[in-house]
Formats: C-alpha cells, structure tokens, sequence
C-alpha cells in the first residue's frame, strides 16, 4: 500500500455511515420553503371541500337542507349521508374493528362531528356555503365522562351496536361498553396482594391530548372516470394502509388506487388514522369529475381528529417491607369517544399496555381494560408512543413513586431495588414480553451521577425545612423516570392491522455509477429518513451516503410496508435495509471473486471494497462491482444489482431511559420553572446522534406540553372547550426548558444492525418524569397523586388543597 | 364580489393582482402567487408558519388582508436565498445546527429570526427565544432553532460561533 492509498478509517469517514452526524438532506428544501406538502399540491380545475358541522354532542338530526348552500354561485355539490348511502359509503370500518358516520346519519354523537360535505370552485366559497346548510337538531342527553359511560341509566350513545351482546374484542357487558381486554396472570397478581406487607392503590389519570402537529390532515383525491383510477394525495403515515383500506371501503381495485404522501409537517400519530375528510373528498371527486382538495383547520384537527390517551387507570402495586417489588394491578377504564377508532394493531385493543410492569423485576402482575363509548370524537392515537405504551409508562412510574413515598424510600433507591438486573436478558415479564436487552443500573447510575442527585436532595431538604419555618414560598421537586418501551410493531405472531402482517420493507437498486435509490414501506413526518437510511446502506454496501436518494410514500413505487409510527421505521424497515443491503452484498461478492478469480470465501470485506484474503492490493470496491454488475456478471449470473426485503421481526424492541428533572413551584401562584431537565436514552446502535439529539429534544418539549398544560376538555355539555391554539397548550421557545441529553448504548441482540427506534422515547419518559416532579415538590407534606395537566391553576389548586395559603 | 386591484412588490419583483376585498395575504401569496414557503397552521395567529417580512416588521400573513398590504415590499423564504442559489447564512445555520424537522415552520421561522437579527445584531438567548415565542415548533424543542440563530448572528458579525456552555 503506497501512501497514497486512503486508510480503512479514511475511506468509511467519507461514506457518512451509521454514526456519525450526517447533515440532513431533505433541509436543503425545506429551508427555502420548497417542500412539497399537501396545500401545494394544484390540480387544473381543483374544487375545495368544506364541512357542515354539529354544534351539538348529542342530538337527533331532524332535517338537513342543503338548498342555500346548493344556491350559493361556486358551489360545486353539497353531500350528506343520504348522497354517501347511494354509495354504500355512509359509514365506514375503522381499525379497531367498530364502524364510524362518515357523515351524520340519523344523529350526532360527538360536538363538530361531520355533518355535510359542500363542495365548491375556492375555499371561502366552500366555507361561506358549509354555514348556510340547516340542520334541524333534537337535542340528546349526552355524557363526556367515561366513569359514567356505564351507569344503568347513562345515554345510549350507539343506537347502531346497542343489543349487540358482542363487540370486534369479545363480549359486551353495556351499551356503552366497546371491550374488555385482560393480560397477566389475576390469581397469582391477587395471591401477591394478599400477602404484601405494603399496598398502595391511585387512580392515576391520563386525560385526553391531542398530537396537534403544525400542518393539519388533509388530501387531494383526484378520480379519473375514464381509466376507473384515484389519485389521492394525504398527510399518510401510513400510505399502504390507506390504499388497501381505501380500496375495501370504496370497492376501488386496489391497483388502480395510487396514494402519495408527499412531504409531511408532523404526524405524532395524527395521521396515521383514515378520516371523514378523506372519504368526502374522495366521493366528491367521484361525483363531480374533477379533483377535491380538503384541508382541516386547526379547530377541526383539535377537536374532530384522533384524539390520544384518555385512559383512567387505577393502579396498584405491592411489596414487601424492604421495597421489592411483588405484584401489580390495574383496571382501566378507557374513553374511546363516539367510535372505537384506535389505531392499534387490530388484536390489541388496549395497544402494548401490557407493558406496564415497566423496567421492573415484578413476579406477578395482572390489567384489566375497559374500553367505553362517550360523547366524545374518535381516535385514541399513539401521540408520539407505540400503542399505549405511554399511558403504562406513566401509570408504573407514578405508582413507583407513590409506594416509594409510603416505604419512605427514595425513588432512586427503590427503582434501583427493582430494576431487572443485566444478567436477566433476555427478560420474560410477568405479561409474557420478552425484552430484547437492557443495562438499566448502568444507565440510572450515570444519570444520578451526571446530575449530583445525592446534592440536589440534601437541598431539596434544607429548602422544606426553610419552606416550614416561613422562609420562602418556593418548593423544589426531584423527578425521576426510568422507562421502557416496547416498539416496532411488529412480529407477525403478535400484530396485524386487518389482518395485515405487520412487516416493513426496503427496496435497494444500484445504478452501473455505484449510485443508488433505496424505496421503503415507511414515511417520514421529519424524522429525517431520507439521510438515515441512506447512512446505514452507505455503511452496509461502502457507497457514499450522498450517492442514495430515498424515496418513500409513492405507494405505486414503494414496496408495501405499514408506515411510520410506534417507533417502527429503524426498528422493522431499517432491518429491511440492512438486509436488502446484505443481499446486494453477497451478489457482489460473488462478482468480485469472479472478477478477481479467487474463491467467494478467499475475499474479505473491507469498508468500501472487497480485497483477497492476505493480499489487500487485489481488490474490487463497490462502484466498480457496482458496473460489473450490469457489464461483466458470472456466467450464469443475472444481471443487475438491486434487491429486495420485506422485513417480519422476530420481537420488539425495547429502548429505555433515564430521565431527571429538577424544578421549582411557587406555592402561592402555582407556577412551576424547569430548573434542569436530563435525559439518558438508550436506542442501541446509533445511527446519527445529531437526528437522535433533535428526536429528544422534540419529544421532550411534546411531553413538557403535556405534562405541564395539555388536555382536549369538555364541558358537561360535551363542548370541546380546548380546540384552538388559543386554549391548548403548545410551548413556545419561552416556557420551553433547556435540554440535556445523555446516552449509553446496548445494541437489540435480535435486530440486524443493533438499532432500537428513539423517536417516542422522550415522550414516554418525560410526562411521567415532570409529574414526578411536581408530585415530589408537594410530598413531603403528604400529597400523593396531584393531576396532569400541572398547569398553574392545577398546582395553586394542589397548594391550596394541602392548606398552604393559610 | 367585486375585486379590488393591489399592487406590491414580493422577493424583489413588482405585482400587480385582483383579488376579493376579504382575501387573507396567505392566500394571496399561496394561491394567486404560488408561494409554497409561508405555511398555515392555525386559525388564530398564534403558530406563526404564516410569518412573512412586511415593511420591515415580521407579520402573521394570515392575519392580513390582501388590500391590507397594498403597497407593501413583502419578503418571504422565497426572497432570502442570494440570486446565485447561494443560501441565507440563516438558512445554512438551520441546516448546520438542524434547526429544523418537518420543515413546515421553517420558513416562517426563519424569516421571524432574518427580522430578529435586523432588529438586534447579538441578540441573548433570552432576547432570542422571546423573539421567536409567536413561532410555534412542534418538532425541535427549539434549542438547536436557538443555536442556529446565535451561529448566523456570530457569523454576520464575523466572530467565530461558540456554543454555550450547557
């Protein structure tokens, strides 16, 4: 080797591999305003749609007269359920296995529900028409509290499922009453109550939030009469999902529906679900002839579409004396709303809540859900988390702190008593989850290090002593979470979405130049998968990064895959393409041998190239392998260098964390100031800290939102009192804390380069850590459980309630 | 409705347009003009993906009627790239410090900070976040949105960025 010749650690810096932090390759538009989202998108003669909506939660629909609107100049058509019955579209399934009005049918069940659709020539025409349909309602006694959904005389709210003794998850027990889910083992979880030295028992709520990511759902659905084929542009995150469900509702061959998701402003779980507006607008194309923008408004998307959490979960944990943990309970009752709308995988009504035992050694546990039907819009999305991951995540980390209150023990010390041990992965939780890997004292300890936890208690100390003697009106809190996650849905033996597997997938091409496109199953909202999946084939297949374009959401082109969202992408479609990539690389190898005229076995893969065995100046690199590949294959040999892999995984993967927030409460306003926020995540590999770093910071500041200030309310009439940004909580750079981030890595022993998923994290960890805190400010003086949202208000409250502005 | 003719000038060219008297600017500039950089994303002039540069004042485009800015010399993401392609040290400073996720705030964003910092060459960290507070972000967190802004500040004034110590 002359000098010349660029070391191995030279050649891979170049690449831009797994590891290091790449820049982004979609910023280079979206900083000039040239994304392409789905406003942009302008069709020639493109009509506008525009909903009538419900002022009611509850009421009979008397008449709907679409006269005035119809007579407005511009106005298109106007559509209600009876124009959507012609087409057998006036209700559609959703995932969950319920059916929703696409457009009221008989009756309203939820405020702003979807009454008709006007379609006209621009969008002010279409609104200035949408007030001039007159609907004639019956007012209904209706009920927004899910604790009542099931009382003996509570409203029927689903006259259409009301004598149905079975629902799609098992035996009804009301006419409110959507499931019943179960998991666990009751008898030995009772056994270990009954001879627990220590019980405690909270009803810990999780109240109902909204994603609410800064672009709203919205579609262009574009039907060609002639070729029987539709166009539909959306904010998908899951575009497959879209066409095969779509095709099943609308009887549209599913080759002949072509979804694109072009660039997307946020989804948290948003867009995950199929909608009113989507089907609207599609009729609406089929009706008139010509294409249908529907854009939703934010009070619309606050108020009408896929809600998260709402789960009300009574949680109880028993231990001995000493602090071990023995046993766990909990019965939830969950508000579903109007609809069982869910986006869960289609068995799992009640999402991964069985991850509630936590990082826990917990020997015996039992959950029992109770899904209900209220006043309430549908949904029940997974707001950045895997299926209810985040609710379980919240209800084991409160309840940890509360029995650590009752033992006197600190949260550290009773978490560190507690945590399954490094020697015990693969760990089998008492629910039957198989986590994949973990090293949780290692990473609690490098957080309470990092953070002088030890110093900040014995201050907390000296300021309740000061707080008692009158000497100041400020109380310090100490928040600690230790989370796990259970992620990327997921192995077919456990997860379908109507009955489809749910695998990912990554289609690989190289060109005869070396360079490449990469096509995936999954769609980025701004996770930045066009530069990170080009980082692990750059690592893979030694081709520069910058040499592969990725493309998703074009379902036309894209290999099927269920889309992003529950931390899926790295975990399932980046296996994909890591194993694609091993295809290609295998091929190649062979190539090489040929061309080098040794045996396969005699090469040795090194960064970019391989090289004989013992004779690294005899090599072939990738690009040029990449030529021969379509130049001078074997004989025998097709041609051509691309392949394809449809991921299933064999488990889940398990990210965790340890996060620490320290604040401030002024006990006589209830204002709270995040003094330090530090968060030690662990995804396994790493494949570009600086995107890992944003992910963090992002789902941080969602879980601060929600923690601190987040909830969709009703009032007892069922108004949605919180459907603006005037009354929902998003923080601004202001309120928004600064962040510290943190990590130690322990690679997924089942996934083929090692990765986790990170995207959710910050969000499962950090709401239950900053109501930690607020909590731990107000035990010392024998609060146990203050409500989320710890807004002002609430926390005055909590102050006032413990008597401290006496 | 009877149209109202409006003349400005946007990113430099002059125009001159019909539109209703009721047309918000955010329309004007999306549909008429075919901007794709302001966004819309809520009803109530608190997101801010609206933001565009009018007259020398950051303005919610989508609190503004079209007639309302007659007139006007408007800026927006569009306008801020040199004729060159070359980008804004702001927009290379988003990229640099990933201030950005899904991009639908960024323009807004950016054009809020290229005001910012006409308003106050080294703004704190402090005057930065409040500078910003009417742009909402649902994706970064806004620290690395506060880093790229202190890193264009330090590289228009021409003294080396330094990231603050955390």
């Amino acid at each position: 080797m002359n000098e010349m010749t660029p070391t191995s650690a030279e050649r891979a810096e170049k690449l831009q591999g797994m590891g290091c932090k790449r820049k982004r390759v979609e910023d280079i538009r979206f900083v000039q305003g040239k994304g392409n989202y789905v406003d942009d998108i302008k069709l020639p003669g493109m009509l506008y749609g525009d909903f009538t909506r419900s002022p009611h939660a509850h009421a009979r629909v008397k008449k709907i007269d679409t006269t005035k609107a119809a007579a407005v100049p511009g106005v298109v058509a106007v559509i209600t359920a009876e124009t959507l019955k012609t087409v057998n579209l006036a209700w559609m399934p959703t995932l969950a296995g319920d059916v929703q009005m696409v457009l009221a049918d008989g009756k309203v069940v939820f405020q702003n529900q979807e009454v008709a659709f006007v379609i006209a020539e621009d969008r002010y025409t279409a609104a200035d028409a949408a007030e001039l349909v007159e609907v004639e309602y019956e007012a209904l006694p209706c009920n927004v509290d899910p604790l009542k959904a099931m009382a003996a005389n509570a409203p029927v709210i689903r006259e259409d499922v009301k004598d149905k003794k079975e629902g799609a998850h098992g035996p009804r027990k009301h006419y409110n009453h959507v499931f019943n889910w179960q998991a666990g083992d009751k008898a030995a979880a009772d056994a270990a109550f009954a001879k627990a030295d220590v019980t405690i028992k909270e009803m810990i709520v999780y109240p109902r939030v909204h994603p609410c990511p800064l672009e709203t759902c919205q579609c262009v659905a574009s039907f060609d009469k002639i070729k029987g084929e539709l166009t539909l542009w959306g904010t998908f995150q899951a575009p497959h999902v879209i066409r095969t469900v779509g095709s099943l509702i609308s009887k549209i061959p599913e080759h002949k529906i072509h979804v694109i998701a072009p660039d997307i402003g946020g989804g948290f779980g948003n867009k995950v679900g199929a909608y009113p507006g989507y089907i609207c607008a599609i009729v609406a194309s089929i009706v008139t002839g010509r294409p249908v923008k529907w854009v939703e408004d934010r009070i619309e998307n606050l108020s009408t579409t896929a809600f998260a959490r709402d789960f009300y979960m009574e949680t109880e944990i028993a231990a001995t004396k000493d602090g071990k943990v023995t046993g766990l309970r909990c019965y939830t009752v969950a508000d579903h709303g109007a609809f069982d709308a869910c986006a869960n995988a289609t068995k799992w009504p009640a999402g991964l809540f069985s991850i509630i035992s936590g990082s826990y050694d917990i020997p015996a546990a039992h959950v029992s859900v109770d899904g209900v039907y209220t006043n309430k819009a549908p949904g029940g999305v997974a707001y950045r988390c895997s299926f209810r991951v985040t609710e379980a995540a919240y209800a084991i980390e409160r309840a940890m702190d509360i029995m650590a209150q009752k033992l006197r023990m600190d949260p550290v010390e009773f978490r560190m008593k507690n945590l399954i041990r490094r020697e015990q992965f693969p760990y089998t939780s008492a629910f039957g989850w198989v986590y994949d890997s973990g090293d949780y004292q290692t990473a609690l300890n490098k957080a309470v290090e990092t953070v002088g936890y030890k110093k900040l208690r014995a201050e907390q100390k000296k300021q309740q002593e000061a707080f008692k003697r009158g000497e100041t009106r400020e109380l310090m809190g100490i928040g600690v979470a230790f989370f796990t996650e259970i992620v990327g849905a997921g192995p077919s033996r456990n997860c379908d979405i109507l009955g489809i597997a749910m695998f990912d997938s990554a289609e690989i091409r190289i060109h005869p130049t070396g360079t490449g496109i990469c096509r995936l199953g999954t769609k980025s909202q701004g996770q930045g998968h066009e530069t990170t999946y080009a980082q692990i084939i750059a690592t893979e297949l030694g081709l520069p990064a910058d040499n592969i374009m990725v493309e998703e959401g074009n379902t036309d082109t894209a290999p099927y895959g269920l889309g992003t969202y529950g931390s899926r992408s790295i975990p399932v479609s980046g296996a994909a393409t890591a194993m694609a990539c091993r295809k290609i690389k295998a091929k190649a190898q062979m190539i090489a041998a040929y061309m080098l005229e040794v045996h396969d076995d005699d090469l040795e893969w090194d960064v970019d190239r391989f090289r004989v065995k013992g004779n690294p100046d005899r090599f072939k690199t990738m690009t040029e392998l990449a030529w021969a590949a379509y130049h001078e294959v074997p004989p025998g040999m097709e041609p051509g260098l691309e392949a394809i892999n449809y991921y299933d995984p064999p488990n889940f993967t398990f990210p965790f964390g340890a996060y620490i927030c320290v604040l401030d409460v002024d006990v006589d306003t209830g204002s709270t100031k995040v003094r330090r926020f530090y968060a030690l995540d662990d995804c396994g590999t790493r494949i570009n800290p600086m995107i890992i770093e944003g992910q963090i910071h992002g789902g941080l500041t969602e879980a601060f939102g929600i923690a601190m200030g987040q909830e969709i309310h009703y009032d007892e009439d069922g108004n949605v009192t919180t459907a603006s940004l005037m009354d929902y909580f998003l923080p601004t750079a202001v309120e928004t804390p600064k962040w510290e981030t943190d990590w130690t890595t322990t690679p997924s022993p089942h996934h083929p380069i090692g990765a986790k998923g990170v995207g959710e994290s910050p969000n499962v960890g950090g709401v239950p850590c900053f109501s930690n805190a607020v909590n731990d400010a107000f035990g010392f003086l024998g609060s146990t459980n203050i409500p989320m949202p710890h807004d002002n208000w609430r926390t005055w409250t909590a102050a006032e309630n413990l008597g401290l502005h006496k | 409705m009877a149209k109202s003719q409006v003349s400005m000038t946007v990113n430099g060219k002059k125009v001159e347009e019909l539109v209703e008297p009721r047309m918000l600017l955010i329309h004007f500039l999306r549909e008429q003009l075919h901007l794709t950089g302001p966004h819309i994303g809520c009803d109530t002039s608190h997101c801010g993906a609206c933001t565009i540069d009018l007259d020398g004042k950051s303005v919610k485009s989508c609190t503004v009627f079209t007639v309302q800015a007659n007139g006007a010399d408007i800026r927006t993401i569009e306008g801020m790239a040199a004729a060159d392609g070359t980008l804004h040290v702001l927009q290379e400073a988003f990229r640099e410090m990933h201030g950005l996720q899904c991009g639908f705030c960024t323009p807004g964003m950016i054009t809020r900070a290229y005001r910012l910092l006409q308003e106050s060459k080294n703004p704190t960290e402090e005057e930065i976040r409040l500078g910003i507070s009417g742009n909402l972000c649902r994706c970064t967190g806004y620290q690395n949105i506060v880093k790229a802004i202190q890193y264009a500040a330090a590289k228009i004034s021409g003294v080396p960025f330094q990231e603050a110590a955390e």
